[in-house]
């Protein structure tokens, strides 16, 4: 088991978002989480990263066994989760290459490896941005600045791709892509994957599921997981909106 | 003065019969206090020529009608010129025996800056005969400038050894007269450095006080002066990323520029004075006067400075533009932590045709500092085609510190173009979840943020000076978060 979510609840600003969520991932799965605008899938998202906006009132979330909500985000982060953000931030002045030098040496550290000289870097670097076709020049450009919408987008699986975690969060990473770069961010993913790590997509759309394949989809509402289900669940959702489900759990 | 000052003034004057002054120069110390007499006694002690001590009495005589400045956003308890001693002989440091004697605190500092061991022990005192002979390096380093012409001296050695090159320079940029604490260095100003590069030099090096011999110990009144003739070039370094220490408080330096035509100045500093401990107790008071003369047509003068010491600063790294089509250029990051009070900025004097200038200022206040940018740009009447660009920014880490800019622009000429940009920014919590989600802590986000918000200024400074520098603004922002 790499992640279990027990009985989760979990406030921003004294408002209580999730309310008692569970879930559990193991190595190898890919799991969707769907759901309506401002059910709590990207607070679930942060609160697995540790933001500190977030208080968790009751629950508990074991990862590798360990318990996560007593690591801080920067631990979380090198233990290997890692999340794929809705909105990337700007960071002016902070070159890509600088920072995710600064994070492979920093994780490194973390687990007792050695620091990664600059040859090695560049050229683990350059493959890396292959695999999910990113432009050179944003590089050396300062992270997010000035970057589209997509090719934030891109940035954030290009990132994931260099950190290889064991647990991947992405957010909405397909909302704002167009076709071709869909693909090309899909392809890095299923690319990416393995027995030995998992993957938690939050998207809207059961297009980005027909590149990478669930093997759960989740629906959240109002904080709680309401129906699960295997890839065909996305479908309906797609056909059906969430209406129906929602109302099933009303009644 | 009161009758009891009075007595008290009589009563140090009266010590030095008791301690006497002729006898044992190395271990000499004047008496504290400020009179024209103490004036003679340390002109004599340094063999100025007459004109030398003339000049300081001058300047005495004027600032004892000056009035201490409040104009500045900084707050601190007064001064007491009558009690401070102004000359001291060079103390013998008891030199230890290896790095192991050395406080570990500052050992610790010294390897998060990266500092050589080499530098370490220089630094801190140990006796370096066997490892590392400075000397030897500094007089290799000397014989190489003398074979192009350059002179690059301590002030004291250049007032008796070129006497002719300071009458004609000293106090041309920034008279004894122009405030009162140029006023107070210029007369009673200990040492500080000397450079002359002659007509059509390009100086092969970086000139740093670090391979002046004898520049420790140059005191609280440091005095600088830089003459760069026509078509030569000098980049200077001063300071060190190494926490500097010093038993005086005040610190009053004055640097003049000089550069004549086609010539060219670079003046970088890093600045890491004591700045106290968390409550500001025991800092230094750093007051300086730094200007630069754009003398000759085509000439250039670009200050950097990286400040991220001292209790409290004031200094305004200046350009007086009077040559056609010359340039000045301030590059500054000022960062306070702390209780640190730093009032920062630049002076550009557009006088000559066709004159050209830019300030990019980047302020960076954490903890319960207060930090403030205070530039003037101004366009005489004959300056026909003047430009200038001016950006200011400031960075806040918390919410307990204060930025302030003050920008004054007086324009008197209507082809001026001027452009100015400011913009306050605070380091976001997602800014740092963001970094934190990439496994990189808190701190060292902190440091990266910054680092890439100071990128224009660090660019402009010597490489290996702009590495230190990096690693400086980390190591001043511990603990300023959390
Ligand atoms: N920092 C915050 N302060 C106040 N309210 C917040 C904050 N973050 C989230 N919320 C609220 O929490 C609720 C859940 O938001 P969340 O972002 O988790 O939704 P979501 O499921 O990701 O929605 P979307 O599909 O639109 O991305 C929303 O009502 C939102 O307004
Ligand atoms: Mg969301």
């Amino acid at each position: 088991m790499l992640l279990e979510i027990k009985n989760l609840y979990a406030n921003v600003e004294g408002k209580e978002i999730l309310r008692g969520i569970n879930l559990t991932v193991n190595k190898g799965e890919i799991h969707a989480i769907m759901g309506p605008n401002g059910s709590g899938k990207s607070t679930l998202a942060n609160v697995l990263a540790g933001h500190s906006s977030f208080e968790v009132t009751k629950g508990e979330v074991f990862y590798n066994g360990k318990n996560l909500l007593e690591l801080s985000p920067e631990d979380r982060a090198r233990e290997g989760i890692f999340l794929a953000f809705q909105y990337p931030v700007e960071l002016p002045g902070v070159s890509n290459t600088n920072l995710l030098k600064t994070a492979v040496n920093e994780i490194r550290k973390y687990r007792g490896e050695e620091q990664m000289d600059a040859v090695d870097f560049l050229q683990m670097i350059k493959q890396k941005m292959k695999l999910v076709e990113l432009d050179d020049s944003l590089l050396r450009r300062s992270v997010n600045e000035g970057f589209s919408g997509g090719e934030k987008k891109r940035n954030e699986i290009f990132q994931m791709a260099v950190l290889e975690p064991t647990l991947a969060i992405l957010d909405e990473t397909d909302s704002g892509l167009d076709i071709d770069a869909l693909r090309v961010v899909a392809n890095g993913v299923t690319k990416l994957k393995s027995a030995e790590n998992a993957t938690i997509v939050v998207t809207h759309y059961q297009r980005l599921l027909n590149y990478i394949v669930p093997d759960f989809v989740h629906v959240l509402s109002k904080g709680r997981i309401v129906k699960s289900g295997g890839k065909e669940l996305a479908v309906e959702l797609e056909e059906k909106g969430y209406d129906w489900i929602k109302e099933k759990v009303v009644a | 003065m009161s009758s009891t000052e009075v007595k008290k003034i009589e009563e140090l004057a009266n010590q030095e019969y008791k301690y006497g002054f002729v006898t044992d120069i190395e271990s000499f110390t004047l008496p504290v206090g400020l009179n024209e007499d103490i004036i003679r006694q340390l002109s004599a002690i340094k063999k100025e020529p007459e004109f030398m001590l003339e000049w300081r009495l001058k300047a005495y005589r004027h600032w004892l009608t000056m009035e201490e400045p409040h104009w500045s956003n900084v707050k601190y308890p007064a001064v007491n010129y009558q009690n401070l001693s102004y000359y001291s002989a060079p103390k013998k440091k008891p030199a230890l025996n290896s790095l192991n004697e050395v406080d570990p605190e500052l050992r610790a500092t010294f390897e998060k800056l990266g500092i050589s061991l080499e530098e370490q022990m220089r630094l801190s005192g140990v006796a370096v005969d066997a490892v590392f002979d400075s000397v030897s390096v500094a007089t290799t380093f000397k014989e190489k400038l003398g074979e192009l012409g350059i002179i690059f001296s301590s002030f004291s050695e250049a007032v008796r050894n070129h006497p002719e090159l300071v009458k004609k320079y000293l106090g041309s940029v920034v008279p004894s007269t122009d405030n009162f604490y140029a006023a107070l260095n210029s007369a009673v100003f200990s040492d500080g450095s000397f450079v002359y590069i002659p007509k059509g030099v390009r100086c092969p090096m970086e000139l740093s006080t670090y391979f002046r011999i004898n520049a420790a110990n140059t005191g609280q009144f440091e005095r600088t002066l830089i003459i760069a003739d026509e078509g030569g070039y000098v980049s200077y370094l001063e300071g060190c990323t190494a926490p500097m220490r010093d038993e005086n408080q005040l610190h009053a330096a004055v640097v003049e520029l000089v550069a004549l035509d086609n010539a060219q100045i670079k003046y970088s500093t890093v600045q890491n004075w004591y700045a106290g401990d968390k409550e500001g107790k025991g800092g230094i008071y750093n007051f300086v006067t730094k200007r630069g003369a754009c003398r000759g047509v085509n000439s250039k003068i670009s200050w950097t400075q990286v400040e991220t010491g001292s209790a409290i600063t004031w200094k305004y790294p200046s350009c007086i533009l009077q040559g056609d089509n010359s340039i000045g250029e301030f590059y500054s990051v000022a960062l306070t932590n702390n209780r640190q009070q730093a009032d920062t900025g630049t002076k550009m004097i557009h006088l000559g045709k066709n004159t050209k200038s830019t300030i990019i200022s980047k302020g960076i206040s954490a903890g319960k500092s207060q930090n403030s940018y205070r530039g003037l740009v101004k366009i005489a009447r004959k300056a026909e085609n003047a430009r200038n660009f001016s950006q200011c920014d400031s960075l806040l880490i918390g919410d307990k510190c204060g930025a302030h800019t003050f920008p004054y622009l007086e324009i008197s000429n209507p082809s001026a173009q001027v452009e100015h940009e400011a913009t306050t920014s605070k380091i976001g919590e997602d800014q740092l979840f963001y970094l934190n989600q990439r496994g990189i802590s808190t701190e060292d986000a902190i440091g990266l943020v910054v680092n890439g918000y100071c990128k224009e200024v660090f660019k402009e400074l010597p490489m290996e000076f702009a590495v230190e520098a990096q690693k400086l603004l980390s190591v001043s922002l511990e603990g300023s978060v959390g």
